[in-house]
């Protein structure tokens, strides 16, 4: 074990999510209901994944700018573990859909799912499946850091118009859209309730940080790879 | 004198319009909403709460016997 104290906090902070998510008291809400819980689960998922892209493009224009390979592989673990958190959000997303937009519409699963904000989302995702795809088709280590250096800067500018920007210009039924007439509804004040706020972020920092150990769990076995083939050669 | 009546009765009547307005608004703020009380009445979440802990615990500790994995082989390697 290294540096242990954060990889506990990461479990006390979950433990009190999951215990304070399910019992407290959450506001009354018609087709909500229960279900507006999940916030601290879905939502989680997809900050989480903002957080981890946002560490990866970081590292990305710190390969470009130092050339040092290790920043490549960091790079790309913590973006294969965002791609797993966007994945897990947008599942969890399509189950919530089906109790709260399918009934209270009177629409199927496949109207629902055109929205633009799960549309935006799907596209994000796809993007970054691109970057593995760009990734394993060089046989070149450095030209492959570099490419896919380049590639994953482009990937993370495209998050913002296709989950951030084009969901709140057009209409949808997504919070954080014209219509609910909120920002972002996760971190404005006069969306949440007080009572959720306290569950909420630290359920946030709880899934950050078990996101992060095991992209350093990644790191470290892609670190330890690379040893054993110097140690070969 | 007429016109201060006036007045009044328009206060009056605008307040009386406030008044059912919040009536209604009360009226319509007390419909119940259903959430899973029933649930909770018979302690029965807490059956949810321990399943979810399980498995936040099993995860926890398969990620944490991989640190542990991990950094022998990093000792190994040094």
């Amino acid at each position: 074990m290294r540096k242990s104290w954060w990889k506990i906090l990461a479990l006390l902070l979950l433990i009190y999510t999951i215990t304070a998510g399910f019992l407290w008291e959450v506001p009354r809400l018609p087709i909500l209901n229960e279900t507006i819980r999940n916030l601290y689960f879905h939502v989680c998922m997809w900050f989480g994944m903002m957080i981890m892209f946002i560490i990866s493009f970081v590292y990305s224009i710190k390969y470009l700018a130092s050339n040092k390979y290790v920043h490549d592989i960091y790079a790309r673990s913590y973006a294969s573990v965002g791609t797993v958190l966007g994945i897990l959000g947008y599942a969890t997303g399509a189950m919530w859909v089906t109790v709260t937009w399918m009934p209270d519409q009177h629409q199927s699963l496949g109207a629902v799912l055109k929205e633009p904000k799960l549309i935006g989302a799907a596209i994000a995702l796809l993007i970054y499946a691109a970057y593995f795809v760009l990734r394993s088709s060089f046989t070149d280590m450095d030209k492959r850091a570099r490419v896919s250096a380049v590639y994953n800067i482009f990937a993370f500018v495209m998050l913002f118009p296709s989950i951030w920007i084009i969901p709140r210009l057009v209409g949808s039924l997504h919070p954080g859209s014209p219509g609910s007439d909120s920002g972002n509804p996760a971190l404005n004040k006069d969306d949440m309730d007080a009572t959720m706020r306290v569950v909420f972020y630290p359920a946030v920092i709880g899934w950050t940080l078990l996101s992060v150990w095991i992209a350093t769990l990644r790191i470290r076995i892609e670190l330890l790879k690379e040893k054993s083939l110097l140690d070969a050669a | 004198m007429q016109h201060k009546c006036k007045t009044i009765i328009a206060k009056l009547g605008f307040l009386f319009l406030m008044m059912t307005l919040g009536l209604t608004n009360a009226l319509a703020q007390q419909e119940p909403v259903e959430m899973a009380d029933v649930m909770r009445g018979n302690g029965k979440i807490y059956a949810v709460v321990a399943v979810c802990l399980i498995i936040l615990f099993g995860l926890f500790f398969y990620v944490f016997t991989l640190d542990r994995k991990i950094s022998k082989w990093e000792k190994e390697n040094k």
